[in-house]
């Protein structure tokens, strides 16, 4: 048996992944570990890329140069992923991003800066303002 | 089986059990070097499929530098080193079914596709630093260059996101400590 395996292995460990990747973003509540389902999902597109590449034995490596350029994409997301994270936290004190309500950079706080925060105090001691 | 095989499915049932881990554990930062353990595994699939510079990069960009940004990005944000009971939302049952949806489909997909088809790695050119930089500097240089400047226009980004009120207070203290030297 020479050096082979069915093309659909290193596949279906791609589809695995990304599966799990889809679960850890939807399921996560900190945006950091949100982050890690992403990266996860981009490596599996890159077993697809070099999986292809040495099925169909391009001789420009056509898929392993994109792979490259996939990461150099993420890293490019990632960082600025986290700057915006951290300015998401420096300006609300958290990042949960099921909490996140109230995303615009004000130079007030807005009238119901509560709805933010999980307790309604602040909404209920002022009235709200007609809509 | 052949050794080929016997280590791709070692591999690949590392990758899979530490990216469970990793959106399933309790504890954001084993979660950042479970992802450690992942992305390793995944450096190892590339090596199997004759990708040995790709490899090398997978480990240095991803293992070395993602992975420390994620873990600084948890220490800033003032991320609890415990375990924490409350890292999931409240309806993890639809996520689940959705990504299981989702990968049950695509597994679907490409074994009707290619379950025949095998993939021989007998005669591969392997993937060294060499054959990519002649292919990215002949073939892909445009993709190249604009990939360069997107790379530099994301970095200025994240500064100017991530300082953008101490870089006009700083500039203003300077401005009154240059004053009040005067």
């Amino acid at each position: 048996m020479g050096d082979s395996l069915p093309l659909w292995w290193p596949l279906v460990l791609a589809c695995v992944l990304f599966a799990i990747g889809v679960y850890g973003v939807l399921v996560r509540r900190n945006a950091v570990l949100v982050l890690m389902g992403v990266e996860l999902m981009l490596n599996a597109v890159n077993i697809n890329l070099v999986a292809f590449d040495a099925y169909f034995r391009d001789v420009v490596h056509g898929g392993q140069t994109l792979a490259l350029f996939v990461i150099v994409i993420a890293a490019a997301e990632i960082g600025l992923a986290l700057a915006i994270v951290l300015r998401v936290f420096r300006t609300h004190g958290h990042i949960e991003v099921d909490a996140l309500r109230e995303l615009a950079d004000r130079d007030e706080p807005p009238a119901d800066a509560g709805a933010d925060r999980l307790d309604d105090r602040a909404e209920a001691d002022q009235p709200q303002e007609a809509r | 089986m052949s050794w080929v095989q016997v280590i791709f499915v070692l591999l690949a049932l590392v990758a899979v059990g530490s990216a469970l881990l990793v959106v399933t554990t309790r504890n954001m930062v084993h979660a950042a070097l479970w992802l450690v353990v992942t992305l390793g595994a995944i450096a190892g699939v590339y090596l199997v499929l004759a990708a040995e510079f790709l490899a090398w990069v997978q480990v240095l960009i991803y293992v070395g530098a993602v992975v420390v940004l994620l873990l600084f990005a948890l220490m800033l944000t003032k991320a609890p080193t415990g375990p924490q009971p409350d890292l999931d939302v409240a309806r993890t049952v639809p996520a689940a079914v959705v990504a299981v949806l989702v990968g049950a489909l695509l597994v679907a997909t490409v074994v009707a596709g290619f379950s025949d088809v095998a993939l021989d790695l007998e005669g591969t050119v392997v993937g060294s630093a060499q054959s990519t930089g002649a292919t990215v500097f002949e073939k892909w240089v445009l993709p190249f260059e604009v990939l360069s400047v997107l790379l530099l226009a994301a970095l200025i980004g994240a500064i100017v996101l991530s300082r953008g009120d101490e870089m006009v207070e700083s500039a203003e203290t300077t401005e009154t400590a240059r004053r009040g030297g005067r």
